[in-house]
Parts: structure tokens; C-alpha cells; sequence
């Protein structure tokens, strides 16, 4: 086996396990009333973010979901300044200023989670219209929820992608909720139809996969920064916690049984990690050396960002405008 | 000085801004080979061609947050929204997008972007084409809002507001495409936060914005030939708002009559009243009037639409009233 190839492998592996780990430490600091706010989960679904996201480049863009952690750390952010923002403080991301819901890294290319469902398919759009108008071979990746299929935005988007040939990939992340209902009762017919009926080629691909997810991804990355874009992949998934972390009694829309089949056969981890060691890619303890590795690191960054400060209040009315340093200074008369 | 109309004057505008920086574009509905209804943006995509000048789907949710997203990635886009009611149809991506990219982001990211739309009634247009929405952009924090009177106005303050690093919202009044100004021919931008003095005077304050700023102005005629002199101002901006300009008038005056073209009730006129009875009480006469359009959809009937709108003759009458120390609300 290529080098290389392990090197990926290995990296896709330790960004899955970064997000899982991001994420039970983010649910533990809720519970235990360290976070404020509220936060979605994104465990589950780690191989759709990273096996696409490990197709980008760190200038490509995404926009991403209110279940937007996984996203922004399979885009390369740090635990640090993803924990100091969770937790509100200056360090953050956005210096405490969007928080868990709003999270972004421009650093990296993601543009942002979006608190409005499917509100950041126009973005992601006209981030791909940026790239073309300015002759930019980057490509943006639109993350959205199945449940954002029902939005209008996102025909009206896709309408005038298609007719321009953007850039824009839009994965659709299927987990078969839309918040508390199931996708079956607000999603008629078949959600890759809906894009082709605006001539986009559209994918279904399992979502657990990583390897699957990424191979299509590097092929329709590639088309799209060859301008044979947009595209469209439906990828079928699944959250293991509720529609957002306090969503504990749950049975009246899912059953515990299908949870339980979900974690036990399709976890998109165990999978891989299964098939890293059957390949001998890697030993399990090397496997098991890379997560305690990366337990340590989640410690250390929730450490750190505990401690660390809040924005001063001065900052409250700072970065409502660009060029005003803040927006309610007292006039001089 | 050349006189030109309010729609050159904004073609003028987009044209030079256009030649300046590669990364402006026009996006809407019918913006290219048909200019707009209005015909604005004549001879634009000529100049520069159907990349630049972008016909959209008639799709404003779309297009607004297309813009957003472009903008947000290195663009400056003209969003051209046909008529300013169609201001609901893109409340989510102008006000929780745009509006908060900026703040969202602790300052790391920004959407500089000018939507250009306009305002106004009597057109016999009814209740979906003439309403008067600025008061609801100007509500959101993290939107700028500029409100030309003239066709000099125009020019000065679309360019501002394209050189400008925030979401801007530019409502032109739609029966004024046609009037012509002075406009110089070498280059000029009017900064926002500036009032403008349009006539001194001493008696009492008329603040005027958009096409209300000539309603003023003919309101200090006639009061002019009864012996009240007036001083008439228009803010240019409502957000920024040259509130030093306006505080300063009310002193020198002691009265005031905020005149603007939105539903009276929770609008612009309110919020300029209160400000006013806030930082000059103790210098005014009078309560600072408020006129704004009537709270009604605006109807189609010439008999009935002319009346929901200030007039002259009722500006200079609530002046009247509030020389003569009668008070509107008398206890």
C-alpha cells in the first residue's frame, strides 16, 4: 500500500475520532452546566464531513449546519479555539460572539454554521459564484440537513447554479430526522430527483462509509474545479443523540432498537478502524495510542478554554459594523 | 452644472464605481438587456457584459443570499431589488445573514453589499408596490440605510455605499426617476452620517427624508409667505443618523416635524421624535409632530392614495399648529 494512501487513511481515521471526541466532551460540559446555550450533536455522522472535507482544499469553502462542529473540525479548526468559542470566550473562533450554532474558521475555508435551516445555501452558492466571476478554482461544499430539503431557498439556488455552472457541491446529510419528525413525513418522493429535475447530477451514497464518501467527493471536487459543476449527493447517515442535547425522551419518534442497531453495526468509525487493521494500515495499538492521543488533546483544550477569559465588555458593541470600532459610542455633541 | 435625471445619476454611479473595482456586480431580476422596469441600468451590461450584469430567476430569497454568500468571499455585489416590497421576500438573508456576518463571526468576516431598491406611493401602484419598508431595514443592527432626495443625492450616496465594507440598503423613491438635478461631472461621494441642510431658518424644523425632503421644502414655501421661516434637513442616512445636526436644529428652533414616507406607527418618524424629545427637551416648544403615511395598505384609487401620504399643505398646517402653541394632544 502507497504511503500516501496510509498517510490519508490515518488522517481521515484521526479526524473522524477528533470529532467524535470534540463532541462527547462538548456534551459533557453541557451536562455538567459548563456550556451555556444549547449545541447538536453530530456524532454519527462523522465520515460525511470528513470524507468530504478530506477532498478539500484548505482555500475550498464550506458553509455548514446548526450540527456544524463536525464540519468545522473536519476542515482543519483547532480544539482550542472551537472550545473557547462553545464556551464564549475571547479566544474563540468568533471571540464568543456566535458560539456553538454560528461557529466558523475562516482560516480554513468554512464560512460558517447557520442557525436558520438551509439559510446558508445562498452562501454557498455565492461563494461558488465569487469563484467563477473572479476566475478562482476554488470549490464550496453546502452542508445542509435533510430536513432544509423542505426550504425554498435551496431550488432557487440550485436553479441558478445549474444555469451557470457553479462550483458548489450540495451534500445533503440524511440521518432520517428533521429536527423531531421523521424525513419520511416532510420529504415527498425522492430527495436526488429534486436536483435533477434542474439537470444536476445527483449521488446517494452511504454515509457511514468514509472511503466511499471520499472517493465520489474527490472525483466531483475535481469535475467541479473543471467548471462541470454543480453537483448534488444525498448521504445516508444517522445522529446518535437527539435533535439537539437536550432532546433525552425521544421514543415517541425513534425507537431505541434502530439507535441501538445504528451504533452496533454502522458506526462509521468502528468500521474503518476495522478495516485499517484487516488492511494493515495500522495495529490496534497504534489505533488506540492515535485516540488517547487525541482524548489528551480534547482534555487540554476544555482545560484551557474553562480558564481562559470572556470578552471584555467593551467587546459587546464591536463588529456590529465593519470600520466602526464600536457602534453605540456616544455622539459629541 | 449639467442637470441630469435620478436614474442617470445612479447609472452614472454604478458605471464609474463598475470601471474602478472588478469585483462589483449587478445582480436581479431584469437587470441586464431590459435595464429594469425603470430603465436604471441602461447601457450597463454593454459595458460590461452579461458576467457583471447578472440576470437572475425572478428569485429574490436566491439572489439576496447568493449575493451574501459572494460578498462574504471577496465580491461586492448590487443587489437590485425591482420594488421595495419585495423587502419581505428577502428578510432572512438581508437581516439574519448579512446583517450579523460581520458580529457572528467576532469580526473576522463581513459582506459588503448594497442592495438598491426604492420606496414610495402615488403611482397608482396598490398595496404591493408602494409601500414604504426602510423603517423595518433599519431596525436590524448591522445594516446601513441611505435614503436619497435627488438625483445629486443618488450618485453621491450609491457610491458610498459600494466603497462601503457593510450590507447597505438604498431605497430610491420611485417617482423621482425622472427628476433632474445638478449633478457635477468629475467625481464626488456624499459620507453617510452626514445630514444636509437643504434651507436655513429659524421658526421651525422640518426633517424631511426621501421624496418628503420636496415635500418639506414646498411646506417652507408657504409658510415662508405667512412669516415662518423653516429649516428644513434631510438626514441623507438613517442609520448612521447625523443625530448632531438634527439636535442642533431643535435648539436653535425649538420645534419640529419629522416627515417621512413609511406607516407612521413603530417607524422612522418615531424614532427620530424620540431621540429629539430625549437629548433637547428642555429646549423644545413644542412635542416634536410626527407625519408619516397613513397605517393602511395603500390603496389603488387615485381618490384615496393621494390622501395617505404627507403633503405640503398638511405639513405646513401641522406647523401652523405647532407655532400657535396648539397642541396636538392637549390634555
Amino acid at each position: 500500500m502507497a504511503k500516501t494512501n496510509t498517510e490519508d487513511y490515518l488522517r481521515m481515521y484521526a479526524q473522524m475520532v477528533r470529532i467524535r471526541t470534540f463532541e462527547d466532551t462538548a456534551n459533557q460540559l453541557y451536562l455538567s452546566a459548563k456550556m451555556p446555550g444549547l449545541t447538536h450533536m453530530y456524532s454519527g455522522e462523522e465520515a460525511v464531513a470528513v470524507g468530504i472535507c478530506e477532498a478539500l482544499t484548505t482555500s475550498d469553502r464550506i458553509t455548514s449546519t446548526h450540527r456544524g462542529h463536525g464540519h468545522c473540525v473536519a476542515k482543519g479548526a483547532a480544539f482550542k479555539e472551537m472550545f473557547c468559542e462553545l464556551l464564549g470566550k475571547e479566544e474563540g473562533y468568533c471571540r464568543g460572539k456566535g458560539g456553538s450554532m454560528h461557529i466558523a474558521d475562516q482560516s480554513n475555508g468554512n464560512l460558517g454554521a447557520n442557525a436558520i435551516v438551509g439559510g446558508s445555501m445562498g452562501i454557498a452558492t455565492g461563494s461558488a459564484f465569487t469563484a467563477k466571476m473572479l476566475g478562482r478554482d476554488d470549490v464550496t461544499v453546502c452542508f445542509f440537513g435533510d430536513g432544509a430539503t423542505a426550504q425554498g431557498l435551496m431550488y432557487e439556488v440550485m436553479n441558478m447554479a445549474a444555469l451557470w455552472q457553479l462550483p458548489v457541491i450540495y451534500a445533503c446529510e440524511n440521518n432520517g430526522y428533521s429536527e423531531y419528525t421523521a424525513t419520511a413525513e416532510i420529504a415527498a418522493g425522492s430527495i436526488t430527483a429534486r436536483a435533477e429535475a434542474f439537470g444536476i447530477e445527483a449521488h446517494q451514497v452511504d454515509g457511514q462509509d468514509v472511503l466511499a464518501v471520499n472517493t465520489l467527493a474527490q472525483d466531483l471536487v475535481a469535475r467541479a474545479r473543471k467548471g462541470e459543476g454543480p453537483f448534488f449527493i444525498e448521504l445516508m447517515t444517522y445522529r446518535y443523540h437527539g435533535h439537539h442535547v437536550g432532546d433525552i425522551n425521544r421514543e415517541y419518534y425513534r425507537s431505541k432498537d434502530e439507535e441501538r442497531d445504528w451504533k452496533d453495526n454502522r458506526d462509521p468509525i468502528v468500521k474503518f478502524r476495522g478495516w485499517l487493521v484487516d488492511q494493515g494500515v495500522a495495529t490496534e495499538a497504534e489505533i488506540e495510542a492515535m485516540n488517547a492521543q487525541i482524548k489528551q488533546d480534547a482534555a487540554e483544550a476544555v482545560d484551557y478554554a474553562l480558564n481562559a477569559r470572556y470578552p471584555a465588555e467593551s467587546e459587546v458593541d464591536m463588529h456590529v459594523y465593519a470600520d466602526i470600532e464600536h457602534a453605540l459610542a456616544p455622539h459629541t455633541a | 452644472m449639467r442637470e441630469i435625471t435620478l436614474s442617470q445619476a445612479v447609472n452614472e454611479a454604478l458605471a464609474e464605481e463598475m470601471r474602478r473595482d472588478d469585483t462589483i456586480f449587478i445582480i436581479g431580476e431584469d437587470v441586464a438587456e431590459a435595464g429594469t422596469p425603470f430603465k436604471v441600468l441602461s447601457g450597463l451590461v454593454e459595458e460590461f457584459g452579461t458576467g457583471r450584469v447578472v440576470d437572475t430567476p425572478i428569485a429574490e430569497p436566491g439572489f439576496m443570499g447568493l449575493a451574501v454568500g459572494a460578498a462574504m468571499t471577496g465580491t461586492r455585489p448590487v443587489v437590485d431589488l425591482m420594488f421595495g416590497d419585495f423587502i419581505y421576500l428577502i428578510m432572512d438573508q438581508l437581516c439574519n445573514q448579512a446583517a450579523k456576518t460581520h458580529y457572528m463571526s467576532g469580526g473576522k468576516m463581513r459582506a459588503p453589499l448594497v442592495v438598491r431598491t426604492n420606496l414610495g406611493a402615488t403611482r397608482r401602484s396598490a398595496a404591493q408596490h408602494s409601500q414604504s419598508l426602510h423603517a423595518l431595514v433599519a431596525h436590524i443592527p448591522g445594516l446601513k440605510v441611505a435614503l436619497p432626495s435627488s438625483a445629486y443625492e443618488a450618485k453621491g450616496l450609491m457610491k458610498t455605499a459600494i466603497r462601503d465594507n457593510n450590507p447597505v440598503v438604498i431605497f430610491e423613491d420611485k417617482l423621482m426617476y425622472n427628476d433632474k438635478a445638478p449633478v457635477p461631472e468629475e467625481e464626488f461621494l456624499i459620507p453617510f452620517g452626514v445630514a444636509n441642510i437643504k434651507r436655513a431658518g429659524t421658526d421651525i424644523t422640518l426633517i424631511g427624508t426621501s421624496s418628503m425632503v420636496q415635500v418639506c421644502e414646498k411646506a417652507a414655501e408657504i409658510l415662508s409667505r405667512e412669516g415662518i421661516e423653516a429649516e428644513v434637513i434631510d438626514p441623507r442616512t438613517i442609520v448612521p443618523l447625523d443625530e448632531d445636526t438634527l439636535l442642533a436644529s431643535a435648539k436653535k428652533t425649538s420645534r419640529v416635524i419629522v416627515v417621512d414616507e413609511g406607516h407612521q406607527s413603530y417607524g422612522i418618524t418615531g424614532e427620530i421624535a424620540s431621540r429629539l424629545n430625549e437629548k433637547a427637551f428642555y429646549h423644545l416648544d413644542a412635542p416634536v409632530m410626527r407625519m408619516g403615511a397613513m397605517d393602511v395598505p395603500v390603496p389603488f384609487s387615485p381618490a384615496l392614495e393621494d390622501l395617505t401620504v404627507p403633503t405640503p399643505e398638511a405639513v405646513a398646517e401641522g406647523a401652523r399648529k405647532l407655532m400657535s402653541g396648539e397642541l396636538i394632544h392637549a390634555a
